[in-house]
């Protein structure tokens, strides 16, 4: 049901006029995330500047039962923050200051509407380091990032978003505000309802606040792009690189079709003769970064690589790094529509994933372009398509099926940063099981009884 | 799960950005990468007002989900076309090609139709610019106004405060119009210093032959100077990307045609042009072109002749200046938009810079973001303008240079504009100017 005029004028009360979108035009723009093929219309677009502004929204979504869907920039690609019908869709890019760097304690408090960018930028600026990045840093907020938890290229070393979260400010469904988390390292008090809020995709509470963990700055890094005649050689040497116990801070690897794509954007000059790329770092003191990248170089080479190439200096690790995070995008090139996923094995079985991947392609005559994480076993398998082809969308559909059916088997997961949002939610149950499900829908209940925030996703 | 299908065009309906290829709109994927490179989603932080949101809506007219209205003109219009969400985009989406054809859309729908819009258009796009030889004399007449010390006597008479301040405000960025244009200035054919290695056809533009026109003199100088005859007609036309990016897609059409006649493009080795905006869109005649029988294969040619002076100096290579003749000086480089994104030229004008002895290039922080000046944007948008020119303005201060070099006409009557603004000593020229001043130093 569309909103009322009462509701609008009391949003327009609370946030100010100008802070509240309502027209067509201004909506239709929020009407995806930056999933494929997702598509509805909002009710109204909200813009708040404070937690009280968030208190007060909430409160009168939750009285008059309206659902509210919370988005930053809207780069997700789960449908995570793709909007209800008729929503409130309270957007949080205004809320876009940082508050707080405190060097005696290495951590950093921020609104939720700082791009991760920033945040890295600002660890920087103090010789810190905040290592989540994920793919679209540049413009995806912290707030969004907490909530679903992203992951990133520096995963394998570092660990992903919740590692580095150590408090923050929550307000609930019902308007009361939460703080949870602080800056002691060590605090086992009560249940960990911090680690309930990170990845709960909007669900349970409106993140208002982060209090992020920094670390001290790498010293040394070195970057390497090795180039393999097939894709199994690039596995193997991933996992011959892990069985020697060195864990590098980046291992991604780029197939045939992920490479032409990036290079045609990038155009870094990347090696175009081959099946498949990884491109490896190895940051930390000088001695080990050295000792590290030999060793790597060795495990490559022990594993049949065409070539390996370290990058000269900064700009060009930068460059090559960069051109990776635009894979996903560049892969728009060769058809209009991409549909990713990240399907996530034990690295022992990469190999044997990525070949299942391959033939599930030719099964059923889709075409794909595999890129990923290498390092930690997170695969984004993406299919190109045209989302008017009904017949090929519907075999995506069955294929997906299959893949994640495998990586279950395997060990795997059905999600390694992405979220389950709308498009995954039916692999949900059968991954979790009974018992997890009940948990999970009765803590929903418990935090949301109205059941306005982000209705529907993740599962019912 | 809820998809997008587009529902079946109207049977008989034509609209410009329905009969585009969908694939154009599809393109986008909404990954976002374009948001943070977008002056105006920076500015406001609303999605419309991206390149994204712009999409989004270009997408909802060809599928029949929105009608174009006065919001969605007001948008297209809102937006700088600076394309810097060009650079950014990783899938390749063709925003140029976009958001030409939603203006037209917008103006073919006549939604922002009042008859002093129409009029001015009318006036400007389909009588003014479509004739050098009209443009010439209105600014014949503005160059009296100016020299006849009648502009002074104006400002200081206060009578300027009968008009509407937005009058006023226009008044004070009125350029100063060259005493001779730029037919004036240079000969039909001027022969090369030198052997003759090349034949090249040199645009004089139209409101760079009014307001710049020291600055086509100075680039024919410089080709001469590169073993170039150049070909210098003494009657120009405007390029038509004034018309291409105001929805006047036809009229872009007749001026692409008349070039195409007037520079027949198998008879030069290359077609120079020295404005950014021109430059980019006389790119893409093919394009505009399309399917035009008599056109489309010479407009093909034409693309590929078409060369932007510093693309064409860094391709044949620099002819030396002597190393005494300049004095020193120092300089920062803004790259116009339609250069830096629109054409993918940024090595280049660093490149003719780093040609001059003693000149000390320092780079310009935000070196590739607009203006505010991007076309008559300035004039239809000042405030959002004039928030892009404060924030250029205080980066050109950090750097303490006491000249900028810039590549586009727009680009050069804001940042002056902006130095009036706030009693700075800036000189602002065109790179190639530079580079001629130091030729003329150096012995021959």
């Amino acid at each position: 049901m569309p909103l009322g005029e009462n509701i609008l004028s009391t949003l327009r009360q609370i946030v100010g006029r100008e802070n509240v979108l309502t027209e067509r035009e201004d909506l239709i723009p929020y009407s995806f995330d930056g999933t494929a093929a997702l598509q509805q219309m909002p009710g109204c677009v909200v813009f708040a500047l404070s937690t009280a502004h968030v208190v007060a929204v909430v409160k009168l979504a939750n009285e008059a039962k309206l659902s509210v869907v919370t988005r930053g920039s809207g780069t997700g690609l789960s449908g995570g923050s793709l909007p209800n019908r008729d929503c409130i869709v309270l957007c949080t890019v205004r809320m876009d200051k940082i508050l707080e760097l405190d060097r005696a304690n290495l951590t950093l408090l921020t609104e939720p509407g700082v791009t991760t960018l920033r945040i890295a930028d600002a660890a920087t600026d103090a010789n810190l380091f905040y290592p989540p990045d994920p793919g679209s840093m540049k413009i995806s907020t912290i707030g969004g990032n907490v909530a679903e938890n992203s992951g990133g290229l520096r995963g394998l070393k570092y660990g992903v978003t919740r590692n580095y979260v150590m408090g923050m400010e929550v307000v609930l469904p019902n308007g009361e505000v939460m703080w949870l988390g602080n800056k002691c390292v060590k605090d086992v008090a009560g249940y960990s309802l911090k680690d309930l809020f990170i990845g709960s995709e909007g669900t349970l509470g409106v993140i208002t606040k982060v209090l992020l963990r920094l670390i001290p700055k790498p010293t040394a890094k070195k970057t390497m792009v090795a180039t393999f005649s097939q894709m199994d050689h690039a596995a193997e040497a991933v996992s011959a690189i892990i069985a020697a116990q060195i864990i590098p801070c980046t291992l991604e690897f780029l197939d045939r079709m992920t490479i032409h794509c990036v290079e045609d954007y990038a155009k870094i000059g990347l090696p175009l003769d081959c099946e498949a790329l990884l491109l490896m770092e190895t940051d930390g003191h000088p001695a080990v970064v050295a000792d590290e990248a030999t060793r790597m170089e060795k495990c490559c080479r022990d594993c049949g690589c065409l070539e390996v190439r370290v990058a000269q200096d900064e700009t060009e690790a930068n460059k090559l790094a960069s051109a990776r995070r635009s894979a996903f995008s560049a892969l728009a090139r060769v058809a209009p529509t991409t549909i990713l996923e990240d399907a996530t094995v034990p690295r022992s079985e990469l190999a044997r994933m990525i070949r299942f991947v391959a033939a599930i392609a030719k099964k059923y005559d889709l075409k794909i372009g595999t890129f990923g994480h290498m390092g930690d076993g997170n695969l984004h398998p993406t299919f190109l398509t045209d989302e008017r082809n009904h017949a090929e969308m519907h075999r995506i559909e069955e294929a997906f099926k299959e893949i994640f059916a495998e990586a279950i088997r395997l060990g795997g997961t059905i999600t390694g940063e992405h979220g389950i949002g709308l498009a995954k939610k039916s692999f949900l149950p059968g991954f979790l099981g009974d018992a997890q499900m009940r948990v999970l829908r009765e803590l929903r209940r418990a935090l949301d009884p109205n059941g306005i925030l982000n209705p529907g996703k993740m599962f019912d | 799960m809820p998809t997008t299908s587009p529902s079946p065009r109207p049977p008989g309906a034509h609209s410009h950005l329905k009969d585009l290829d969908y694939s154009v709109v599809q393109q986008c994927m909404h990954c976002g990468l374009c948001l943070p490179t977008c002056p105006t989603y920076d500015a406001t932080k609303i999605e419309r007002n991206s390149p994204r949101g712009r999409i989004a809506l270009m997408r909802a007219i060809a599928d029949d989900r929105l009608e174009p209205t006065a919001a969605f003109a007001d948008e297209m219009y809102f937006c700088l076309g600076c394309l810097a969400c060009m650079t950014a985009c990783p899938a390749g989406v063709n925003y140029a090609e976009l958001f030409e054809h939603a203006r037209a859309e917008a103006e073919q729908s006549g939604v922002l139709n009042a008859p002093r819009r129409t009029a001015i258009r009318k006036f400007t796009l389909e009588w003014l610019f479509m004739d050098q030889r009209r443009l010439q004399w209105v600014g014949a007449a503005m160059r009296l106004y100016q020299q006849l010390g009648l502009q002074t006597l104006v400002r200081k008479s206060g009578v300027l405060h009968l008009f509407p301040k937005r009058l006023r405000e226009l008044e004070v960025m009125t350029p100063a119009i060259q005493s001779k244009f730029s037919d004036e200035l240079i000969s039909p054919v001027t022969p090369p210093v030198g052997p003759k290695k090349y034949r090249v056809a040199m645009l004089t533009g139209c409101a760079q032959d009014l307001i710049f026109s020291d600055v086509n003199r100075d680039t024919v100088e410089v080709l001469a100077r590169n073993g170039c005859e150049v070909v210098t007609p003494p009657e120009q036309l405007c390029c038509g990307s004034l018309h291409a990016h105001n929805g006047e897609w036809e009229l872009a059409q007749q001026l692409a045609r008349k070039q195409i006649n007037q520079f027949p493009p198998e008879k030069f080795d290359a077609i120079i042009t020295n404005a950014a905006g021109c430059g980019s869109h006389l790119k893409h005649y093919a394009k505009l072109l399309a399917g035009d029988p008599a056109y489309e294969k010479r407009a093909h040619l034409w693309d590929d002749k078409l060369k932007d002076i510093h693309e064409w100096l860094a391709h044949i290579g620099i002819a030396p200046v002597a190393n005494n003749a300049a004095p020193p000086q120092v300089v920062t480089y803004h790259e116009a938009c339609h250069l830096c994104h629109g054409q993918k030229i940024t090595a280049q004008p660093r490149q003719v810079l780093r040609a001059i002895p003693n000149l000390k290039l320092v780079e310009l922080p935000e070196s590739t973001w607009c203006c505010g000046s991007a076309g008559i944007y300035n004039l239809i948008q000042p405030e959002m303008a004039n928030d892009l020119l404060d924030r250029k303005m205080k980066h050109i201060r950090s750097t303490r240079v006491k000249i900028v070099a810039t590549a586009n006409p727009g680009c050069l009557l804001q940042i002056i504009n902006g130095a009036k603004r706030e009693n700075l000593p800036l000189r602002v020229a065109h790179p190639i100017t530079l580079l001629a001043e130091a030729y003329r130093q150096s012995p021959s």
